[in-house]
């Protein structure tokens, strides 16, 4: 994969991090945008390695400590990664609880990446403020990866998401449906820039307040050539045509009141009997947790994805670690 | 030299309001009301001791009212003139020497805008107390924050930062 992963080739926020920042080094995972189809399959080809024999990657990174800057809780996306790591025989570090921390002494994010990159061969960032990854890549030498940036970008997610897609239906000549909270679901908007790199039909299916971001749509657009986007207000009338079903929750806070909230949530959630129309592959997915978007009589058919899709963030992530580090390690030695 | 040049022989109140100057860049066919925006993108506020003239809503040929900036002694590069672009998209930058213009240009939209303007979002990383200066990519219509990546159209002259 060489220096790739981080192509600057389709990534225009990239582009400018390239023409103003010398330092920054391409071998950060910020955002899906800055990913062509040459590094989506490069990563889930290792993906697919790994997850038919992972003892064979067992001790690869047996000297290599990944560090884990969480600054807001997300217990499973940390355990994931915490996972990913051990089971390439490395080790992880995490900087407790923010509560007893430099950071609630009010240390910069740039001061405490600059700090923690010395304890560690690869950095995994969780932080509430949108576009802190980019910032913090500026800083550091070791690989960054982003696992959420307030309402920006989680491209772990999107990566384990597109391998489910490819596992389940093929990531080319794919019809897909995305249902539900399209405005403030990130991992929404990460996953459909994504899905520009291949022949894709994008549905979005959600109620008129919590359609796509316009700015997410110009820039899908703007990407999009080989991707047909379509906004709808009711899943009915494309559901026998959808390879995926991509589904979100709406959540409670988004409404004022609790009627108003039940009356549109429960037209977007699905059961065996919407599912009557739909075809026999269908696959539905969910990034989980879930509450009542999916009826638990759809868990035993062949249609759910969703556990699988959670657990494909193991592979997933060892891939992207097993690529930064060897990348990291190779581009050190070149230099 | 031009004939936009809206200093026409014989329009002596022009001239009062504002005055000739003998080296440095006159910035011409700045929308009306934008001046004080100008000097602000421009980062210029007198305190090196330049001289600054302003002309605000100033009768144009081309506009009914525009504004003008002359600052004096101080030969404005293109590279600092084209985030003029932002504000005043039709900006004529004329390089003055011994009363003469000899050089003339427009504004052009530059791909990429640092430290002028601040990001809007609350959200964004850039908005705290981090060490980082603003980077704005030039769309076509808005520029886009280079960190949390918002887009803005409208509004530009409110996010300049003062
Ligand atoms: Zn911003």
């Amino acid at each position: 994969m060489s220096h790739s992963l981080s192509a600057t080739q389709n990534g225009e926020i990239q582009g400018l991090g390239k023409s103003q920042h010398e330092r920054m080094r391409h071998d950060h995972l910020i955002t899906s945008k800055q990913l062509s189809r040459a590094d989506i399959e490069t990563v889930l080809d290792r993906a697919a390695e790994i997850d038919a024999d992972p003892s064979a990657v067992a001790d690869r990174h047996a000297n290599s400590v990944l560090g884990l800057l969480f600054f807001e809780p997300s217990t499973r996306t940390k355990m994931s990664f915490e996972t990913a790591m051990k089971r390439l025989g490395g080790s992880v570090i995490d900087m407790g609880s923010i509560e007893s921390s430099s950071v609630k002494k009010g240390e910069t994010l740039a001061d405490t990446v600059r700090v923690t990159e010395g304890y560690a061969d690869a950095l995994v960032l969780r932080h509430p403020k949108q576009g802190s990854a980019t910032m913090a890549s500026e800083f550091v030498d070791v690989p960054l990866l982003n696992a959420g940036d307030g309402a920006g970008h989680h491209p772990t997610q999107t990566l384990l998401d597109l391998y489910t897609i490819r596992e389940n239906a093929g990531l080319d000549d794919l019809t897909i449906g995305i249902m539900g909270d399209l405005k403030y679901g990130r991992t929404v908007h990460s996953l459909s820039y994504a899905l520009t790199n291949f022949d894709t039909r994008q549905h979005f299916i959600s109620p008129e307040s919590l359609q796509l971001p316009r700015d997410v749509v110009y820039d899908l657009h703007q990407q999009g050539e080989r991707t047909q986007i379509r906004e709808h207000d009711s899943l009915e009338e494309i559901l026998p045509s959808l390879d995926v079903l991509y589904v979100t929750r709406i959540q409670r806070e988004r409404f004022p009141d609790e009627n108003e909230y039940q009356k549109i949530a429960g037209e977007y959630q699905i059961d065996l009997e919407t599912l009557e129309d739909a075809r026999d592959e269908l696959t539905v997915m969910h990034p989980l947790p879930r509450v009542d978007e999916i009826a638990p009589e759809i868990d035993d058919t062949d249609h759910a994805a969703y556990f699988e899709q959670a657990h494909n963030g193991i592979p997933v992530r060892m891939a992207l670690l097993d690529l930064l580090l060897e990348n990291h390690t190779r581009g050190d030695t070149d230099e | 030299m031009s004939d936009d040049h809206d200093h026409h022989d014989g329009h002596d109140d022009h001239e009062l309001r504002v005055s000739k100057i003998r080296s440095g860049t006159v910035i011409d066919h700045v929308r009306g009301g934008q001046a004080l925006n100008v000097l602000a993108i421009l980062g210029i506020d007198g305190s090196d001791g330049e001289e600054v003239s302003v002309g605000m809503n100033v009768p144009s040929d081309r506009f009914a009212r525009k504004d003008i900036v002359k600052v004096e002694g101080r030969e404005l590069s293109q590279d600092e003139v084209d985030v003029l672009s932002l504000i005043a998209p039709d900006a004529t930058i004329n390089i003055v020497r011994d009363y003469d213009v000899i050089e003339k240009h427009r504004v052009e939209r530059p791909d990429l805008v640092e430290e002028v303007l601040s990001c809007p979002n609350t959200g964004c990383i850039t908005t705290g107390d981090e060490p980082v200066s603003s980077r704005f990519e030039v769309l076509d219509d808005g520029v886009r924050c280079g960190y949390c990546e918002t887009i803005v159209r409208d509004g530009i002259p409110s996010l300049i930062d003062t």
